[in-house]
């Protein structure tokens, strides 16, 4: 648990930071009276909240005073908008790192390093068997999966927010010039990251097309929501895919039951993990989410970093058996 | 080893029959004989001989890695087998030895290995893994653990040779019989045009296995043109008499002679050039009915039973059909011909009590059967005859290759059904590691207790499957290791097709295949059946 006169406390409504006056979210959450995040994240923290909500967009880096707490946000490289934040009061620092990656992602900032006293860690892939390979290489896998089907259409699964887009500015990268068909929910997702200018190709929404186009080699891109489901009836005998960070496993693609999984993560693997608290130099580490256990297991026996794993309130704001933990997360504050 | 890790991949991603055998196909065109040899082998399930333990293979994996030991286990719980927690835990730095051919694996390398002491087979081994990706070191180690399942059916492994060579399914289906020893020469003679005489090439060769599919609703013709036979409740077989040696093959392509020296010895009464279809079964020679498969399970799997063992359970060859006589393959023949072949043939024999035969060598009785009418009667007379059902066979059947529907079928007795209470669940593994798919229940003694009666594993859908695994995680009261015992709440109706006594049960009872037909949420725990009930059954098992 939380020291009760640390910088940062457990409640029911997440953590809470006393000298701020404010809460720290890891996701998008309705009913505050003012937000701070990122002005990446403007355009679809107000998709998501209103319009109407009182947004306070800050830059990544920018020092900012709120009541008694000097407040930072960093890159966290895990979706558009995403941010570490960082709090300093009464001479004492802690960082909260909210879901984030390492690895190099053409559709948002990279991965700030950040130090602190004190550091809040995700650990969602906690274990060493999760080792992310590059997202390039994984996407020459995806376009050549699609493209050796001309004959059928491919549906690839992915979460709507981030993976998504990430996926469309790796193909843009591997310079495929074809019109990429879109699920409403991710197509809904789309302006903030055009608005950012991220390098993206054309894409289109399916219901735009007629309902007799043919579809045989197009490859369509939708939320896992949609697997299975009527929205699936118009394709004929589509090969599908789900790109995720889970699919490293094998029990857990059988599972699924795509006849394709693409180990493609945005959050940290094993690896990245480490290098991240080594990175922070924090004297005190809290795992949240995931094998949080393990890794702060890991971090006290083979590190010598003085870790425990943050329960309550704050981690059980998500489901923790993966199928839910790899989607959105921006930062508010 | 590349090539065939990369079929395996191609075969796990693709979907459908006809993706799956042209993979296959395009596996089996480009690769030299002697790799499509031991990639054969290995699909077809023989090649599942343990070179070393998972266990070993996890600590030479640990020795070399600063992993501490609970967070290999960690990982392990996590992906539910050790061959692909250290394929994932490794580190790939592909560099490593030049890539050797599949059959350099299976013949040299691994068995090379595993044979070495501790020190030197560690190295060994974490030079074989060194330059593999993830799959290709799954792959081998599933190799060295003799765990590798494929999950390809072998009729598109048939199927997929069969329109490589252009052959027929069933001759290759015949060749594959009895086993498949990799090597180049094999493969070859298993793809190759001539004819040939198949069964005197091998004389230890059986047949093809043709069986039957569950009776549908109503069947052509009348009730003349089947013949009606007990189902019996053993382990279907083969007995092969050829060049003056005799051989008893399971269905599942098991030599049965260590276990059935009677069955070897009887057949010897046979002329030469014989093949019966047939059940082997507990029965003793004057006994009316046979005992149950309890009895034969009592037999199996054990080499050169006690003098004492074959008095007690006396086992005996049910001839069902004849498939060759004087060396000519007989299966093309119509069932009535065969039949009347076989009738001839058996009571021709001197099988008389003071022969060793002494009713070793059984007919299959033939039932009478005028009109349908009499089909379902018949069928409820089926457990008193100690039988599990009926088999109906058209009098113009050819012996066919297979689950062919439309000339044989089976008609079983309905199951037994009890409704029981779940008292303890266990994580599976493979596909279902990470979720409690392994059950308990239990049923209420006299004293108000629930005593644990059955285990099951199957039956509930994936969505069932996943709501239970959610239910259990959150009304587990105690854990025994991986064994979680929750709150005795949730009924589930188990079917079952036999009920024994049993001493090694703490019931007092054993089910023979049980498994769950229904959740039944809509039963109260205390409603569940009692252990009265089901010793009830008993009496209609024990007549």
């Amino acid at each position: 648990m939380l020291p009760t006169d640390g910088l940062l406390q457990l409640t029911p409504e997440g953590l809470y930071c006393k000298a701020a006056g404010a809460w720290i979210a890891d996701h998008a959450r309705p009913g505050c009276g003012e937000y701070w995040a990122t002005a990446a994240s403007e355009g679809i923290l107000r998709q998501r909240l209103g319009a109407g909500i009182n947004l306070i967009p800050v830059d990544y880096g920018a020092l900012h005073r709120i009541d008694d707490a000097r407040v930072s946000f960093h890159s966290a490289g895990h979706v558009l908008g995403s941010a570490q934040i960082r709090l300093e009061s009464a001479g004492e620092s802690w960082l909260v790192s909210g879901d984030y990656k390492r690895d190099s992602d053409p559709s948002c900032a990279p991965f700030e390093p950040v130090t602190a006293d004190v550091f809040i860690t995700e650990a969602t892939f906690g274990l060493p068997i999760y080792r992310w390979r590059p997202g390039a290489e994984v996407a020459r896998e995806i376009v050549q999966w699609w493209q050796g089907a001309p004959e059928r259409a491919s549906i690839l699964f992915c979460y709507a927010f981030g993976k998504a887009q990430r996926i469309l500015a790796e193909l843009a990268a591997q310079g495929v010039g074809d019109t990429i068909l879109l699920h409403g929910a991710v197509e809904t997702l789309m302006p903030p990251y055009r608005e950012a200018g991220v390098a993206l190709p054309s894409t289109l929404p399916l219901s735009a097309l007629e309902r007799s186009a043919e579809l045989a080699g197009r490859l369509v891109i939708a939320p896992p929501s949609a697997h299975r489901s009527t929205w699936m009836k118009r394709f004929k005998e589509p090969q599908t895919a789900f790109v995720s960070g889970w699919m490293a496993v094998r029990g857990a693609r059988r599972r699924r039951g795509y006849e394709r999984g693409f180990v493609l993560s945005d959050h940290a693997d094993w690896n990245g993990l480490l290098a991240s608290v080594r990175g922070s130099a924090a004297r005190q580490v809290y795992v949240t989410h995931g094998s949080s256990d393990v890794l702060a297991r890991y971090l006290c026996d083979v590190e010598g970093i003085i870790a425990e794993p943050l329960s309550g309130g704050f981690a059980a704001q998500r489901s923790d058996s993966g199928a839910m933990t790899d989607e959105d997360g921006s930062d508010a504050i | 080893m590349q090539a065939f890790a990369e079929l395996i991949a191609t075969l796990e991603h693709s979907r459908g029959t006809r993706a799956r055998v042209q993979a296959l196909v395009d596996y089996f065109a480009q690769t030299p004989s002697a790799e499509a040899a031991w990639a054969l082998q290995v699909l077809l399930g023989g090649a599942r001989r343990r070179l070393i333990t998972g266990r070993r293979l996890r600590q030479i994996c640990l020795e070399a890695t600063t992993l501490p030991e609970w967070l290999f286990d960690d990982c392990y719980a996590h992906v539910g087998d050790s061959a692909e927690t250290i394929a994932l835990l490794w580190h790939h730095d592909g560099a490593g030895a030049a890539p050797q051919p599949l059959q350099v694996w299976m013949e040299t390398l691994l068995p090379a290995a595993a044979a070495l002491e501790p020190g030197p087979q560690a190295e060994a081994i974490r030079r074989l893994w060194a330059g593999l990706t993830p799959q290709q070191l799954w792959v081998a180690n599933k190799l060295l653990t003799g765990g590798l399942r494929i999950g390809v059916a072998k009729g598109l492994v048939v199927k997929a040779l069969a329109q490589l060579s252009g052959l027929e399914e069933a001759l290759i289906q015949h060749r594959l019989m009895g086993g498949f020893a990799a090597s180049a020469a094999a493969f070859d003679a298993l793809l190759a045009a001539t004819a040939g005489d198949d069964s005197s090439a091998v004389p230890s060769r059986p047949y093809p296995f043709f069986l039957a599919s569950p009776l549908p609703e109503a069947l052509p013709g009348t009730a003349a043109d089947w013949q009606v036979e007990w189902k019996w409740d053993g382990i279907r077989g083969q007995l092969i008499r050829r060049c003056g040696q005799s051989f008893l093959w399971s269905r599942g392509e098991e030599l049965l002679h260590g276990a059935f020296p009677e069955l070897i010895a009887a057949a010897g009464a046979l002329p030469d050039g014989t093949v019966l279809d047939g059940e082997v079964i507990v029965w003793a020679a004057e006994a009316e009915r046979p005992a149950s498969f309890h009895a034969l399970q009592g037999r199996l799997g054990r080499n050169r039973p006690s003098a004492r063992l074959m008095r007690d359970c006396p086992a005996a060859f049910v001839a069902y059909d004849l498939l060759e006589q004087g060396g000519d393959d007989w299966r093309p023949r119509p069932l009535h011909q065969r039949r009347s072949a076989l009738e001839s043939l058996i009571e021709g024999l001197p099988n008389t009590p003071e022969t060793s035969l002494a009713g070793c060598l059984r007919l299959s009785e033939r039932l009478a059967l005028d009109h349908w009418e009499q089909l379902e009667p018949l069928r409820q007379q089926a457990r008193l005859a100690g039988a599990e059902g009926l088999m109906l066979k058209a009098l113009d059947s050819p012996y066919l290759t297979g689950r062919k529907r439309g000339y044989w079928w089976k008609h079983k007795l309905d199951p037994y059904r009890l409704d029981a209470v779940l008292l303890y669940a266990q994580a599976g593994s493979g596909r279902r590691a990470n979720l409690f798919t392994d059950y308990t229940f239990g049923l209420w003694d006299g004293g108000g207790s629930l005593v644990s009666f059955a285990k099951a594993y199957s039956g509930l859908d994936d969505a069932e499957i996943t709501a239970l695994d959610r239910w259990i995680r959150g009304h587990t009261v105690e854990r025994f290791g991986p064994v979680r015992a929750v709150e005795p709440l949730q009924v589930f109706e188990l079917a079952f097709e036999g009920i024994q006594r049993s001493k090694r049960h703490k019931s007092g009872i054993a089910v023979r295949f049980p498994r769950i037909s229904r959740w039944r949420r809509d039963k109260p725990a205390r409603e569940a059946d009692t252990l009265a009930t089901a010793l009830a059954l008993l009496g209609e098992e024990e007549p």
